[in-house]
């Protein structure tokens, strides 16, 4: 009998089968995803959610008796007072004698809950989502770098020890330098025993050998069994990853006009945003620019967490945007992305200087800009904002700029996955525009 | 051994891993020595719950290749287990050789003790010595083939994408259970056979030569046209009941590695179809077995009392059967039927009444309990063990009846346990374990190979039962897409031949 401990075994050997079953459900996954990402926040999605899979979604169907019809014999146990003849009424739901019927297998087809780990569920939630034209800009090379295999070398560092290698080095050398085996010594010692045995230590023929074995000997200790001319490491050279650079600005309006339901719809916006970038791009940098009647960078605690009021003045963040670019991305280098939320509210008198701001800085410097207007919860909207009228202009003027709107937080989702969706025909409408 | 290693062992107690040793010695001693067991190595395998909802999901192999149906299963089996819903089994046992026992890490000495009893001697006897296993499925190989078939699925999802192979695996999949052969196939004469054969037909024609028959006027030669149908269902081997097999062999489109792939299917549902036909029989020998053991070890004060107050709780309510008007009945319990009988055998072998003698004449007070449960082990399958062995003193324990629907509002009862009804009720145990009544009888009947290559099945419908509808529909589909053409069923009465239901499909391109 053996006992094997299985128990440190790796773990996760089901997960290949976890992926196929997860692809193959995708549609009725992908369904439970949207519906929750309506009923929570963006932030909660994190831990994971749990996604109910409906019974007739993944059958497996087999050739079978249908459950009723025909005539059939039950067998049950604990019989109390039927006798031979009787006649009972049929159970509701199957039981009692109904329900004895062992059908073979007995496979339920019951729909059940199980839980999406963070990854997956995030993977599904931006499935599909690119930033559009992407590395157009020229690859530059940054300081990031991947070792490479690149062949074998006779110093470094005693984890890359390449073995094959060295014992190989080194058989190819004892044997070249002839030297003599732990076999061939017992051989030789094994004769010399028997010699010994046979006429004691007075025969030639035992100096002979016992001069021969010290010879061996000596020559055994001269070559060593492996020699610092044998050993080889794995060499590895640096190779300098190419990586796009790439870089989000974000714009949001905090000022008083912005009523706490429209503050929360832009920042679940922004917040499915930064998921989305930092998720799928490594080497984007997101910069986070909010404004009233002063524009101001700030971080991304700050951005989504601090309140602020005041007056709204839209330049001032298009000015602030133009510093950034100027003193640390400069547009041939980078790749430059917009998305700007707010109301739609502007100072009357910053509407020009706002719109020529866009047209002539922002977006020659950007490859994408997108515009979020939110609106208040119940009210359709139906004359457009200032700021609206003065996008589509600048949008029907050829611009890549793409305008939503948004009313309720079940919107934020389909509109992002609107504004990213990994779709030919549009990418290439907008690279005519971009181009015309 | 220590003496150290010799104390009882106590309720509740951790267990190492030479405490395993020393009990497996301890039960061994009285399953080779006492019960006249015989099994094959055994390897135990310690694994965590994780480990085990992975053996559950993938059919208790521990190399299966991969399917999103075994990832279904999992996430299922996780998401009860994690809400109570459902506990583990202590051990899965694997017919293999050597048979591999997972017993899980949370169980406590005392259940380990009972876990090696269960499945490392009363399983393990029966994968071994079982006429079904002996003759259906090949211990020693089957962990080197379902390592091959793991390899060749996954060198397929590479080579053609990984929706194609499930495209087949699927279809496969839906197809198990009528990929099975009941029979032994002939096999093909060989050359040597055919000129032996050859060589006694001249002979016998010699030995009985008489000139007379000559001069019998014969029949006009070229008269009897040979029937073009029945040569063309000699040829293709029809009718088939192995629709896997048969597709395997003849589907005219299939890819070989499609064909392999199909065959890989019907090998794992061939290896387990004795698995189905012995549920009763597996548990009860194994429960028996365990049983028998623990009892001597307590006598024998391996066990104390705290352990074995444990281990009968557990064996309680393995072998617990409720009333069919129990709020937790669902079903015949196969333990309960099956350790039942096992007792019931060995009480009829050492203290008969008058009615076993009268029942059972050739076992009957025969004094070697454990001799005839092997032989009993050995030579049968539930079906035809209850059909032998379901005594009426079980019968009455039980209290079963049985019942008569015909679909109407009422249900009758056909038989209880007196003496008019042992027999019937008797029967009505063995069919509700014999496979073959549970899958509907279907065979593949003819193929259309002068018109459009149409394959035609045939289901034999017993009592009116029919085909489960929706079901049927998705299988069919299925079967169209690996024969490549049309497919139709028919639902024929098996008494009148009358056509019940037609079932049709067409293959998706």
């Amino acid at each position: 009998m053996n006992i094997v401990d299985r128990r440190l075994n790796p773990r996760g050997k089901s997960l290949a089968n976890r992926q196929r079953f997860i692809r193959r459900a995708r549609s009725q996954i992908m369904d439970a995803v949207r519906r929750a990402s309506a009923r929570h926040g963006v932030t909660d999605i994190g831990g994971g959610e749990k996604v109910g899979i409906p019974a007739d979604g993944l059958r497996e169907p087999q050739l079978r008796h249908a459950s009723s019809g025909g005539r059939r014999i039950y067998l049950a146990p604990g019989n109390k007072e039927f006798v031979e003849g009787d006649r009972i009424p049929r159970p509701p739901g199957g039981a009692g004698g109904g329900g004895s019927n062992a059908s073979a297998g007995g496979e339920g087809q019951d729909s059940f809950q199980f839980v999406l780990s963070r990854e997956e569920f995030l993977d599904l939630f931006l499935d599909d989502l690119e930033l559009p034209d992407m590395l157009r800009k020229q690859l530059k090379l940054t300081d990031t770098t991947r070792p490479v295999r690149a062949g074998f070398s006779v110093s470094g560092v005693a984890t890359n020890l390449n073995l094959v290698r060295t014992m190989r080095n080194s058989l190819a050398r004892r044997m070249a330098l002839k030297r003599p085996s732990n076999a061939e010594l017992a051989a030789r010692e094994a004769e010399i025993a028997r010699l010994f045995e046979e006429s004691g230590e007075e025969s030639e023929e035992h100096a002979r050998l016992t001069e021969e074995l010290r010879h061996r000997l000596y020559r055994r200790s001269r070559i060593p069994f492996v020699d610092p001319v044998d050993v080889r490491y794995n060499r590895f050279r640096p190779e300098p990853q190419p990586a796009a650079m790439a870089v989000m600005f974000c714009l949001m309006d905090v000022s008083g006009s912005m009523t706490e339901h429209m503050k929360d719809l832009a920042k679940r916006f922004f917040k499915l945003l930064y998921l989305f970038l930092t998720r799928r791009y490594r080497h984007v940098d997101i910069v986070f620019i909010r404004h009233t009647h002063l524009a101001r960078e700030v971080d991304e605690e700050t951005f989504f967490t601090s309140p602020e009021s005041g007056g709204t003045i839209v330049s001032t963040a298009f000015e602030e945007m133009q510093r950034v670019l100027l003193e640390r991305y400069p547009p041939h280098n980078w790749n430059v992305y917009a998305a700007q939320a707010s109301d739609g509210d502007n100072m009357p008198a910053d509407n020009a200087k706002a719109s020529a701001l866009l047209q002539r800085v922002i977006l020659p410097a950007c490859q994408y800009f997108a515009y979020l207007e939110v609106g208040a919860e119940h009210r359709e909207q139906t004359t457009s904002t200032e700021l609206w009228r003065a996008y589509r202009n600048i949008a029907q003027a050829g611009f890549p700029i793409a305008m939503r709107k948004v009313n309720h937080r079940s919107q934020i989702y389909p509109v992002f996955r609107d504004l990213f969706a990994r779709d030919r025909a549009t990418r290439e409408a907008d690279d005519v525009k971009a181009g015309a | 051994m220590s003496a150290l290693l010799d104390v009882p062992v106590r309720g509740g107690a951790d267990w190492d891993f030479d405490a395993l040793r020393v009990a497996y010695d301890r039960c061994a001693d009285i399953a080779f020595g006492e019960l006249g067991l015989d099994t094959y190595r055994t390897q135990i395998e310690v694994i965590t719950s994780e480990q085990m909802l992975d053996a559950y999901s993938s059919i208790g192999m521990p190399l299966m290749y991969r399917h999103w149906s075994f990832g279904k299963h999992f996430a299922r089996d996780e998401a009860y287990y994690r809400h109570g819903l459902r506990s583990l089994a202590y051990e899965i046992v694997i017919n293999s050789n050597p048979c591999i026992c997972y017993v899980m890490e949370e169980n406590t000495m005392a259940m380990q003790t009972l876990v090696i009893a269960h499945a490392a001697f009363g399983h393990n006897h029966f994968f071994k010595n079982n006429n079904l296993f002996v003759q259906w499925t090949d211990a020693g190989s089957i962990l080197d083939y379902m390592e091959f078939a793991k390899k060749f699925i996954v060198r397929c999802e590479d080579k053609y994408g990984e929706t194609a192979v499930e495209r087949v695996l699927d279809a496969a999949h839906a197809l198990m259970t009528h990929g099975v052969s009941r029979y032994r196939r002939r096999r093909a004469p060989d050359l040597h056979d055919e000129e032996a054969r050859a060589a006694e037909r001249r002979a016998e024609a010699q030995r009985t030569y008489n000139d007379l028959w000559r001069t019998v006027p014969g029949k006009p030669t070229g008269a009897s046209q040979p029937n073009a149908e029945a040569e063309r269902k000699k040829k293709l081997a029809l009718p088939e009941e192995n629709i896997l097999y048969f597709l395997e062999k003849k589907a005219p489109l299939l890819k070989p590695w499609q064909r392999e792939v199909l065959r890989i299917v019907r090998h794992v549902a061939q290896y387990f179809y004795p698995q189905k036909q012995t549920r009763v029989m597996n548990e009860g020998c194994a429960t028996f077995v365990h049983y028998h053991i623990i009892n001597r070890l307590h006598e024998q004060g391996f066990l104390n009392d705290g352990a074995m107050m444990e281990l009968l709780t557990s064996h309680t309510s393995v072998v617990f059967q409720p009333d069919f008007d129990d709020p937790r009945f669902s079903g015949l319990n196969p333990y309960a039927v099956g350790f039942g009988m096992m007792q019931d055998i060995a009480r009829v072998c050492s203290a008969p009444t008058d009615e076993d003698r009268a029942w059972f004449p050739d076992i009957a007070g025969n004094g070697d309990p454990f001799g005839t449960l092997r032989s009993a082990w050995a030579g049968y399958r539930d079906e035809s063990f209850i059909r032998q062995f379901l005594s009426p003193a079980l019968i009455r324990r039980m209290r079963l009846f049985s019942v008569f629907d015909d679909s109407g509002p009422e249900l009758e009862v056909k038989a209880i346990h007196n003496e008019r009804g042992y027999l019937a009720v008797r029967t009505a145990l063995a069919d509700m374990f014999d496979v073959v009544q549970h899958e509907p009888e279907i065979e593949i009947v003819d193929v259309d190979l002068i018109g459009d290559r149409c394959l035609m099945l045939q289901h034999r419908v017993h009592n009116s039962v029919l085909l489960e509808e929706t079901d049927t529909a998705m299988v069919m589909q299925h079967i169209a897409d690996l024969w490549g053409y049309e497919v139709k069923m028919l639902e024929v009465d098996a008494v009148s031949e009358a056509v019940l239901k037609r079932h049709a499909a067409g293959p998706r391109r």
